[in-house]
């Protein structure tokens, strides 16, 4: 089985703080990560090669040369083969100009049973390049997985909804995306890494290695542009009422019944 | 294509640094220059207050779009109800619609569900545009693709909005893809420009502390996904008159490559945190997953509920749908208690909006504070049990 799965290097948010007199966000020192969800969707491609034999996994990334360092850490969990496709024709593309991208380094991949997304990328929350890649390549998706089983060439899947679950069973080919739910990824073992940087080797494309129209890639290439970006005007300071006792929490319910608020 | 800094031009203002969301612009012998990181968002250009940024675009020849009339809001419904989504959006839709001067429709898809259209309408829509059949019944991406693209390309909307529930966000990437469109994901703020007549879809970007207004220029429908709670509903007016499309649908088995072989609600009941009026959430600062028995302590005495942070979740101490956030729920109720959450920025996008935020944390800086409303420095093991104290004496009283 030839398991395709597409990651992201993104900001930790969780990491990022504000500059409390500007408001702004320091990103100085901020690690970058393989976003959750694809770590997801990682582990999940290689429980089934630990299951199964002849399972190939290649991890696939667009970004800066910088993501070499996410596809050595996917390498290093035990991942066969790692593309980077990096150029500055794809820079400031949006979800569809993505998917175009990724479409056309999948194409060139040429094989494929299974292409993993994680759901959603904690840097822009769009959710949208999984299905869009499914939808360029034609094939049936299964989105919000939280579990799933292979039989023959059925996958049947968990697709978690707000108040529960579908089971939903599809045939690969197919493009799933994997939410927290579906595993714990694992780490990285210390002879993972060593191979990661020895042994195995992170191949560049460029956007003409992929044989993509221009047109459809990058900013120029994208539907959606922005037009503009603002700060969000800070709310003004709120009453820090003084203290910690009973007075204080006495004094916050006197304010609130004034106000009625309660 | 990209963008040019002219260096005679820069007065070292550095304010551009500020707007870059990519931590591209840097100072050089007190000039701005830009580095590798630059992505060509064009996000700085407006910063400048001297015209020394331009970002250069590739003109591209303008499509006839005039084709293209109406907004449209994706009805979600399941089991033969209707999502609080649906109205949200008839809500949003109705003001465009007006701007515009055109027909707002309600997209309704599903099999014996013609006794919602009332409801549709009752709540603003002008026109439910109704397709149904056996295979609708259930939502599958390859069904409910299909028969939206070919309505789309016969009837041809200028905006189609749909809510951003687990199963709109499967389906509005896949209907944008196919219609080689735009889709702007989990807008909070949609409006009209008054001249172009396009639609400005503002939604937060690069992890929520800059909004970002976006645009589809050249590419219609315009679509956007927005999330439920956002937008406000309108109250039913049962003397609302509407019209009733009920269009042919032209779907074969073979079209579907899913099986839903069943669709399982799960035992537990779900977290209301979007109809709630008062929530209290727990952060990182409970230290431990016994906090959240104290934080419901709270939420009951106020008749509320319990919301959470991401680190509380990602600690493990209660589960995700408690979570209040960019990843979490958006939420606006009446009063909103944050105890020991910091303050990340993708906490604050999802509760800001609520009418009244009152935050207990530790640290004086901690930046839940510049959105409090009223703010107590303290443990909050000390401060919850006061407070449950003071609301059953005001209850008594």
């Amino acid at each position: 089985m030839k398991i395709i799965v597409c990651i992201k290097q993104v900001p930790d948010t969780n990491e990022v703080k504000l500059d409390p007199k500007t408001g702004t966000l320091i990103r100085d020192g901020v690690p970058s990560i393989i976003n959750h969800d694809d770590m997801n969707a990682l582990e999940e491609a290689l429980k089934l090669k630990d299951r199964y034999e002849d399972v190939e996994i290649t991890v696939l990334t667009m970004g800066p040369p910088q993501a070499d360092v996410a596809l050595r850490e996917a390498l290093a969990m035990g991942a066969d083969r790692a593309i980077l496709v990096s150029d500055r024709a794809v820079a400031g593309s949006d979800t569809w100009a993505t998917s175009n991208t990724l479409t056309a380094a999948i194409k060139k991949i040429g094989s494929y049973d299974m292409i993993f997304c994680g759901r959603q990328a904690i840097d822009g929350d769009t959710a949208q390049v999984g299905p869009q890649i499914a939808e360029k390549l034609d094939l049936p998706q299964v989105t919000y997985v939280q579990k799933m089983e292979v039989k023959g060439d059925t996958v049947t899947v968990q697709r978690a909804l707000e108040d529960g679950y579908e089971i939903i069973d599809v045939k690969m080919p197919c493009v799933l995306t994997a939410i927290k739910e579906l595993n714990s990824p694992r780490y990285a073992s210390v002879s993972g890494i060593f191979d990661a940087y020895r042994e195995k080797n992170v191949e560049v494309w460029s956007a003409k290695d992929i044989e993509v129209d221009l047109a459809i890639i990058g900013l120029n290439g994208s539907p959606t542009n922005v037009r503009r970006t603002f700060t969000p005007d800070p709310k003004g300071k709120g009453t820090m009422i003084p203290g910690c006792d009973k007075g204080t929490v006495c004094e916050l319910f006197n304010i609130l019944k004034e106000k009625h608020i309660i | 294509m990209g963008v040019k800094i002219f260096s005679e031009k820069c007065k070292g203002c550095k304010l551009c640094i500020k707007a870059c969301p990519f931590n591209a612009i840097v100072m050089k012998d007190g000039k701005a220059v830009l580095n590798d990181n630059c992505t060509g968002c064009g996000a700085c250009e407006t910063s400048c207050k001297f015209k020394a940024i331009i970002v250069e675009k590739v003109e591209k020849e303008t499509k006839d779009l005039s084709g293209y009339k109406g907004v449209w809001v994706f009805a979600e419904q399941r089991n033969g109800k209707l999502m609080g989504t649906a109205f949200e959006l008839i809500g949003e839709g109705r003001k465009l619609a007006d701007k515009l001067g055109v027909e707002l429709s309600a997209v309704l898809l599903g099999y014996n569900v013609a006794g919602l259209t009332d409801e549709l309408i009752h709540h603003g829509a002008d026109k439910v545009i109704l397709a149904e059949h056996p295979e609708l019944k259930l939502y599958t991406t390859d069904g409910y693709t299909k028969v939206i693209t070919d309505l789309v390309n016969s009837k041809k909307p200028e905006i189609i909005l749909i809510g951003a529930t687990n199963i709109g966000r499967d389906l509005g990437p896949r209907i944008a893809a196919r219609l080689d469109t735009g889709l702007t994901a989990d807008c909070t703020k949609l409006e009209i420009d008054d001249e172009q007549k396009i639609l400005l879809q503002t939604r937060p970007a690069f992890g929520g502390n800059i909004m970002a207004t976006i645009i589809t220029p050249n590419h219609r429908p315009q679509m956007a996904t927005v999330r439920p709670g956002v937008m406000k509903k309108m109250s039913a007016d049962s003397s609302r008159k509407g019209i009733v499309d009920k269009v042919d649908v032209v779907l074969d088995k073979k079209d579907i490559r899913t099986v839903v072989k069943e669709v399982v609600k799960s035992a537990k009941q779900a977290v209301n945190l979007i109809d709630a009026e008062v929530i209290v959430s727990g952060g990182r600062g409970l230290g431990n997953p016994e906090g959240f028995k104290l934080i419901g302590e709270l939420a009951a005495e106020l008749g509320g509920v319990v919301g959470s942070s991401r680190a509380a979740v990602d600690s493990g101490w209660i589960s995700q749908d408690h979570q209040v956030g960019q990843t979490g729920k958006t939420v606006r109720p009446k009063i909103y208690i944050a105890c020991g959450i910091s303050g990340a920025i993708q906490h604050l996008a999802g509760m800001q909006s609520s009418d009244c935020i009152i935050a207990v944390n530790k640290n004086p800086d901690a930046p839940i504070f510049d959105v409090a409303d009223y703010g107590i420095v303290g443990d909050l093991y000390k401060v919850i049990p006061m407070m449950v104290e003071e609301i059953k004496k005001v209850k008594e009283a």
